[in-house]
């Protein structure tokens, strides 16, 4: 049996004849967007080829960002890789950091404290609205709202990072989790602020929710613009909030149960259209929902330990074997694949990064669409590019 | 030439005020320096970060972020330069008209950092353009960029119009271009910028 092709046009690259026909008469105009763009999130370029102002063909290009990632990690040991998984996906260093320890964890078979897994939950679901606001933000100033739904997403994003500075001691780059647990307890002060911070979130998402979701400019750029339909979306792999903006059921803190996510109630927000104006929504919901994950886990947080004692953080050598781990981050599916051959380093390191394959389907959501709207449809796939080039 | 401070506080208790046209010039340059919008990696957010409500860069008038290259003052290399980028960087640099400076924002973007080992990853972008102000950190506070900008500021303050120290954009003889690197079969080439950096001579 032949493997099915997602994108059988897509295979023979760049030079295959546009799928939209040109109507017009005059040439084609071949624009490079990047790697120098205001509106590319870093260093990334798309090369779109337009008709007046449509788009006709996208090629996009990664690598300006390559920082081998995963050939430095083949050659240090476990631990050591844990600082760079904060710098893969810089706005959710945390979750980065759930997703490696939890890789580690299924290869090494340990145990997470309980206290522990209650503290994971809380700081991964605090990056996840932090991540989101933010991405909103960015979303509206490209847009060309220079500014301020970004001012207000950054105001609530430093509430956030006040919380991890005075925990893990870094704003961005935490390094907090542990093989067995976090690496320190967060003080009886600590969770007073995080609940007091999580009591004024609501009130943020309603400020937020009313300055943008029915704004008419907004609703006009974004409702029936860039649409993905959730076939689609499941044969290219999307994950996160494109998936669910499509329609597709498919969140991992309810499908694989990592954690201790089977004790909190909480329901997935899922989109109709598939549109930019949908995963808008998906997000803002999604805050919702982390909203009342937070709730609950900062009020059922118990006393105990927060390491493992039987387990080891460094120095330690995995049977040979391998070990898939993933976690539902931000900004969809984000997995860490280690092969062990017995050694203290891994022999093989291979990270599933959500942004990159989210943006797969840039050029299928982006074709017959206006040049401007290309701008939008790119921000709504919220990618970073730490994290795609790697 | 220095107005005498006594003399000069003296006449503006009467109203008068003094000043030389070199510290008038910079006074003014020194206060509108545009940044160019211009992220690489994770320090970008943290110069995000530094433009937003909290810290407030609009106080030192820099506040103007710049999509082009021909209108900021200002560079800020933020994040890590892969060998990919290197070559845009400095085209972009070129693009720019003088005066013009350069912060290094961060470690990777001093000397390659925590991925200096890397294949792919310059090891400092003072290799081939000019760097007026480095600013450790992984990645640095939004503290820390202010403090390069005010470092930047004093800098632009203290340079003299004439003589020797006096800036770029007043020497017709300083260099204006400076060689773009291309991709080379195994590094870039030039591999640096002898006039920028000249190679560390290792005594051993």
């Amino acid at each position: 049996m032949t493997p099915s092709i997602a994108h059988p046009d897509r295979v023979e690259g760049w030079n295959r004849p546009p799928i939209i026909e040109p109507d017009g008469e005059g040439e084609l105009l071949e624009v490079a967007m990047g790697p120098h763009h205001p509106s590319t999130h870093g260093v990334f370029r798309m090369d779109v080829a337009l008709d007046g102002e449509r788009v006709i063909r996208l090629k996009p290009v990664f690598g300006y960002l390559h920082r081998n990632h995963e050939k430095i990690a083949e050659g240090a040991s476990y631990l050591a890789s844990m600082p760079y998984t904060d710098r893969l996906d810089y706005f959710c260093s945390l979750t980065n950091n759930w997703a490696y320890a939890l890789a580690v964890e299924t290869l090494v078979g340990q145990q997470v404290p309980e206290r522990a897994e209650y503290l994971r939950v809380i700081l991964a679901e605090l990056t996840r609205i932090q991540n989101h606001a933010s991405t909103i933000g960015f979303l509206t100033q490209e847009m060309g709202a220079s500014g301020t739904p970004l001012m207000y997403a950054f105001r609530e994003r430093e509430k956030i990072l006040d919380l991890f500075e005075q925990l893990t001691g870094s704003r961005m780059m935490c390094n907090y989790m542990r093989f067995g647990g976090c690496r320190v307890d967060i003080s009886a002060a600590l969770l007073d602020e995080a609940r007091k911070i999580v009591a004024g979130l609501p009130g943020f998402i309603d400020e937020f929710e009313a300055l943008l979701s029915t704004n008419e400019i907004l609703m006009a750029r974004c409702q029936g613009i860039g649409k993905l339909k959730p076939e689609l979306a499941i044969n290219a792999g999307i994950s996160g909030p494109m998936l669910r903006a499509s329609g597709v059921d498919y969140d991992i803190r309810k499908v694989d149960h990592y954690g201790i996510y089977d004790r909190f109630k909480f329901r997935v927000p899922l989109g109709d259209h598939g549109d930019v104006y949908d995963r808008y929504m998906v997000r803002v919901l999604e805050m919702r929902e982390s909203v009342t994950i937070l709730e609950q886990a900062l009020k059922d947080i118990p006393a105990g330990p927060i390491m493992d004692p039987k387990s080891k953080i460094r120095g330690f050598r995995p049977k040979p074997g391998e070990a898939y781990g993933r976690i539902e981050a931000p900004k969809g599916e984000l997995g860490f694949y280690l092969i062990s051959d017995g050694t203290p380093n891994p022999y093989r390191y291979r990270v599933r990064p959500p942004s990159l394959i989210n943006l797969t389907v840039l050029e299928d959501m982006c074709l017959g669409e206006s040049v401007a709207d290309v701008v939008v449809i790119f921000g709504s796939v919220d990618i970073v590019l730490g994290e795609v080039d790697r | 030439m220095a107005v005498d401070q006594q003399l000069k506080i003296e006449l503006g208790k009467q109203g008068v005020f003094v000043t030389t046209i070199e510290e008038l010039y910079n006074w003014g340059r020194k206060n509108s320096v545009w940044p160019m919008q211009f992220g690489l990696a994770c320090c970008a957010i943290e110069m995000i970060a530094t433009t937003m409500a909290r810290y407030d860069l609009a106080r030192f008038g820099a506040e103007v972020f710049r999509p082009s290259p021909r209108q900021a003052d200002l560079m800020i290399i933020s994040g890590t330069v892969t060998k990919k980028m290197a070559p845009q960087v400095v085209r972009l640099y070129n693009q720019m008209a003088e005066p013009r400076y350069v912060i290094a924002m961060g470690a990777c973007a001093i000397s390659g950092g925590p991925f200096k080992q890397g294949y792919n990853v310059l090891k400092g972008i003072d290799r081939y353009i000019p760097v007026d102000v480095h600013i450790p950190g992984c990645p640095p506070r939004p503290e820390a960029l202010i403090q390069a900008f005010m470092t930047l500021q004093k800098k632009i303050d203290g340079q003299p119009l004439t003589g020797e120290e006096r800036p770029r954009h007043l020497n017709p003889e300083a260099q204006g271009e400076f060689p773009v690197p291309e991709q080379g079969a195994h590094d870039l080439e030039p591999t640096s910028n002898p006039g920028v950096w000249p190679i560390p001579v290792v005594i051993r």
